[in-house]
C-alpha cells in the first residue's frame, strides 16, 4: 500500500459534509474505508459524523448508508449483516459485501455499549470503528465516559472548585478485548498506515472486529485546526493514546506506540499534551496542577500494564 | 383442507411465520410473548425455515436488527409485549418512518408499575401514534388470520408501513384453543414472494438510510405516513376480502354484530369481544335491543365504518382495556371523534376495565348496557375498581 495507490480508490465518503475544518472524524472514515475495495454498507449512530454527512436531501455518501439512532449502530449493522447471510444462504443475492459501522465516544462507551457488546458476543461479521473524540460534540461538548480526567466540558466544567472531569475514562479497548473479540485495536488518523493496515485487518476479519481511534475535535478540545494531525501525534508520542493490536489473543504494540517501548523513540511528557488543548488550560498552572500529576501517572500505570500484556 | 388443531395462540403465531418463512427474525423474549420465540427457535434448530434467527440482547437492540435487516432487503418478524415494547419505542417511530414493513406480535400485557404480567391493551396504546398499523385478534383463528393478512398490508406497496398484529397476554396468547391453520402452499401463496424497496444490500445503488430532515424537510416525510395509512385502509379491505375468499373466514376493518335494528351498541377490541357478542345474545333473547362492534384494525383507524354503525344509535359504551389518567381512553376518544361526524351523534361513554389482567365478566357488561340503556354512568367509568 502506498499512497499513490490510495488517491486511486473509490471516494466513498465524498465532499459536501458539513464537518468543521480540522474534524478529524472524516480523516478517519476516508482511512478506514480505503482499506477495502470490496462492497461495503455503512452504518452510522448518531452524532457530528452522522449528522454532518447526510443533511436531507443530500448525502456525502457513495456507498449504502444506515443511520436509525444514537445507541443501536452496532444492532442495525447486526440487522444488515443478518439479511444478508440469509438472503445468500437463500440463493437470493450474490458477491461478497463488507460491513461497517461508525459511532461517537458517546455512541460506543456510554449509551451504545450494550448494544456492541451483544454484537460481539453474537459473533457478526462487521468493523466497528469508534472515533473518541472523548465527549459528545454533537450536543455541545458535554461529559462522556471517554473524556479524560480534568479535561473542561460543558457537564463537567472547570470551575473555582472543581478541576473538570473528576474520573479517568473507562478502557474501552479492554472491555471490548474481554469479549474474546477475534480483533481489536486502538489507532490514530496521524498514522494512516497504521489504521488503514488495522481497518483492513478488522474487514477481512470473520466475525466481529473493533478499532478505537483517537479523533481530535478542534471545537471541544480548544485547538487551532490546523493541529488536528500534530494533536493525534502527540496522543500517541506521550502514551496518552497507544497504538496496539489484539488478534488472536495476541497483544502487540505498533507504530510509534512500538518504538517507544522498543526505546528507540522518546515517550513525551502528558504535559506537552495537555498544555496543546484549551479544554485542559486550568491544569497547567495554579490550583490544579496535581491533576496534570495524577494524569502523568495514570498514563504511565496504562502504559506498564500494556507493555505486560504485549510482552515487552 | 386443512385440519382443525388445537395449539395456544403464540404457538399460533410461530406456526403462522413458519408458514411465511421470514428471511429474519429477531427478538427477546418477554411474557406472554415468549413461547412465540421459543417456539420459531425450534423451528429455526430443526432446519424447517430459512430464518436468519437472531437472539438480540433487548428488545431495543431486537427492533434495531429487524430495522437493519428490512432496510437491507428482507423480510422480517419479531414479537414483544409489555415493558419490551415500551423499550422499543424510540425505535417504533424510526421505523415507521423508515417504511420497513416488519410484522410483530404484540401479546398485550400490561405496563409496570407494578410490574404485572397479565392482560390489557396499554403497551400497544403507547405505541398508537407511531406510524405502525395495529391489528387485533379476538381468539387463536384471528391471530393466525391476522398475521398473514398482516405481511400483505404491510407490504402492499402502496402502504410500507410495519404492522403490529395484536393478541391479548394469556387469553390468547396461552389458551388452548381449535383453530384450522392454512395448508403451507396456501398460506405461503397468499402470503407471495417479498419485494424489496431499494434495498441497502444493492451496492451498485447506493441507498442513504435515515439522514436528518432539518424542518423545511421533516413535516413532508411524515405527512407521508398520513397517506400509507389512508392507503392501508383500502388495501387492508381487500386483503381481508381475499382471504375470506379463501378460507371462508371473512373479516371487515369493524365487525357489527345484530347492530342493525340495535339503539345500544357496546365497542371492544380483542378477546372481549366475543363476551361482548355473547351479553349481547343474552339481552336480545330478554328483548333489549343492544349489538356489538368489534373493532379489528385499531391504526389506522376505520372512522368512516364506524359512522355507518353508529349512526341512528341512542347510546354507546366504549370499552378500554387501557386508560388515560386524566382524560378518556385511546379508543374511546377515536369512536367520540368519528360519532363527532353524526348529526345527532349517540350518548357515548368510556368503560376502563381489565387492567393488569383483572377478569371482565359477562354480568359486568349486563350491567354496562343497563346503565347506557338508563342513561346512567358518568362520562369515563372505571369498571369494578375499588375506588
Ligand atoms: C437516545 C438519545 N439520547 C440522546 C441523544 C442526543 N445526542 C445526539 S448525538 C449525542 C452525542 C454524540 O456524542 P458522540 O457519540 O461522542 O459523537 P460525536 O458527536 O462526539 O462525534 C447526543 C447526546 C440522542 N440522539 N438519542
Ligand atoms: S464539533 Fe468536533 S467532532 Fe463535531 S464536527 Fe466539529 S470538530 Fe468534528
Ligand atoms: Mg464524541
Amino acid at each position: 500500500m502506498n499512497l499513490r495507490e490510495l488517491t486511486h480508490t473509490e471516494e466513498r465518503l465524498c465532499e459536501g459534509h458539513r464537518l468543521c475544518a480540522g474534524c478529524a472524524e472524516p480523516i478517519i472514515a476516508r482511512q478506514v474505508l480505503m482499506a477495502t475495495d470490496k462492497p461495503v454498507v455503512v452504518a452510522n449512530a448518531t452524532g457530528c459524523f452522522e449528522v454532518s454527512t447526510t443533511i436531507y436531501p443530500f448525502t456525502a455518501w457513495n456507498v449504502p448508508w444506515i443511520h436509525t439512532a444514537f445507541e443501536n449502530a452496532p444492532a442495525t449493522i447486526s440487522g444488515v449483516e443478518a439479511a444478508y447471510n440469509s438472503l445468500k444462504r437463500q440463493g437470493k443475492l450474490e458477491g461478497e459485501i463488507k460491513f461497517v459501522a461508525f459511532g461517537g465516544d458517546g455512541a460506543t462507551y456510554d449509551i451504545g455499549l450494550q448494544s456492541l457488546s451483544g454484537a460481539i458476543e453474537r459473533g457478526h461479521d462487521f468493523l466497528y470503528v469508534c472515533f473518541n473524540n472523548e465527549a459528545y460534540m454533537n450536543t455541545g461538548i458535554q461529559r462522556s465516559g471517554a473524556t479524560q480526567k480534568g479535561a473542561s466540558t460543558t457537564t463537567c466544567p472547570a470551575g473555582s472548585c472543581i478541576p473538570g472531569k473528576r474520573e479517568f475514562p473507562k478502557d474501552l479497548t479492554r472491555i471490548i478485548i474481554a469479549h474474546d473479540i477475534p480483533y481489536a485495536a486502538q489507532a490514530s488518523p496521524h498514522n494512516w498506515k497504521d489504521l488503514i493496515e488495522k481497518s483492513r485487518k478488522g474487514i477481512e476479519t470473520h466475525g466481529p472486529a473493533f478499532i478505537n481511534v483517537v479523533s481530535p475535535c478542534p471545537r471541544g478540545w480548544r485547538h487551532d485546526s490546523s493541529q488536528t494531525i500534530a494533536i493525534s501525534k502527540l496522543a500517541v508520542e506521550t502514551c496518552v493514546w497507544p497504538l496496539y493490536e489484539y488478534e488472536n489473543g495476541e497483544w502487540r504494540l505498533t507504530g510509534e506506540s512500538l518504538r517507544i517501548a522498543e526505546g528507540s523513540k522518546e515517550k513525551r511528557p502528558v504535559s506537552e499534551w495537555l498544555s496543546s488543548q484549551g479544554r485542559f488550560k486550568h491544569l497547567t498552572k495554579g490550583k490544579f496542577t496535581s491533576v496534570a500529576d495524577e494524569i502523568q501517572a495514570n498514563v504511565d500505570k496504562k502504559w506498564g500494564e500494556l507493555l505486560k500484556l504485549s510482552k515487552m | 383442507m386443512s385440519k382443525p388443531i388445537a395449539v395456544n395462540g403464540d404457538t399460533a403465531i410461530a406456526m403462522a411465520w413458519k408458514q411465511i418463512n421470514p428471511d429474519v427474525v429477531a427478538a427477546y423474549p418477554i411474557t406472554p410473548q415468549t413461547i412465540i420465540v421459543e417456539a420459531y427457535s425450534d423451528y429455526v434448530a430443526d432446519g424447517l425455515v430459512d430464518t436468519e434467527y437472531i437472539c438480540a440482547e433487548s428488545e431495543h437492540s431486537a427492533l434495531s436488527i429487524c430495522v437493519g435487516s428490512s432496510a437491507a432487503g428482507a423480510r422480517v418478524a419479531t414479537a414483544t409485549a409489555s415493558a419490551g415494547l415500551a423499550f422499543m419505542w424510540e425505535m417504533l417511530y424510526v421505523s415507521a418512518s423508515m417504511r420497513t414493513p416488519i410484522v410483530m406480535a404484540v401479546a398485550n400485557r400490561t405496563l409496570s408499575g407494578p410490574i404485572n404480567i397479565h392482560c390489557d391493551h396499554s403497551d400497544a396504546m403507547g405505541a398508537r401514534d407511531s406510524g405502525w398499523l395495529q391489528i387485533f385478534g379476538e381468539n387463536v383463528q384471528e391471530a393466525y388470520d391476522n398475521t398473514l393478512m398482516a405481511f400483505r398490508i404491510a407490504e402492499n406497496m402502496k402502504v410500507r408501513l410495519p404492522i403490529m398484529t395484536c393478541l391479548d397476554g394469556f387469553i390468547i396468547t396461552h389458551a388452548l384453543e381449535r383453530f384450522e391453520p392454512l395448508e403451507d402452499e396456501k398460506a405461503k401463496a397468499f402470503v407471495g414472494p417479498y419485494q424489496p424497496v431499494r434495498p441497502l444490500l444493492d451496492v451498485k445503488s447506493p441507498t442513504t438510510y435515515g439522514p436528518i430532515a432539518m424542518p423545511e424537510y421533516y413535516y413532508e416525510i411524515k405527512y407521508q405516513l398520513v397517506t400509507a395509512m389512508a392507503n392501508a385502509m383500502d388495501v387492508a379491505r381487500q386483503v381481508m376480502a381475499e382471504y375470506g375468499e379463501l378460507t371462508g373466514r371473512r373479516y371487515d376493518l369493524v365487525e357489527g354484530y345484530r347492530t342493525e335494528d340495535a339503539e345500544y351498541l357496546m365497542v371492544a377490541m380483542g378477546s372481549t369481544a366475543g363476551t361482548v357478542r355473547f351479553v349481547v345474545d343474552q339481552l336480545r333473547a330478554e328483548g333489549k335491543k343492544v349489538g356489538a362492534v368489534k373493532v379489528r384494525l385499531f391504526r389506522p383507524f376505520p372512522t368512516e365504518d364506524l359512522v355507518a354503525l353508529l349512526r341512528g344509535k341512542k347510546a354507546v359504551a366504549v370499552l378500554d382495556r387501557a386508560m388515560s389518567p386524566g382524560t378518556g381512553a385511546p379508543l374511546y376518544m377515536d369512536v367520540v371523534e368519528a360519532a363527532s361526524q353524526i348529526g345527532s351523534p349517540p350518548r357515548i361513554s368510556n368503560y376502563i376495565y381489565g387492567l393488569g389482567g383483572r377478569d371482565i365478566m359477562p354480568e359486568q357488561l349486563s350491567s354496562v348496557f343497563g346503565e347506557i340503556i338508563e342513561g346512567r354512568g358518568e362520562r369515563v367509568n372505571y369498571l369494578g375498581v375499588r375506588k
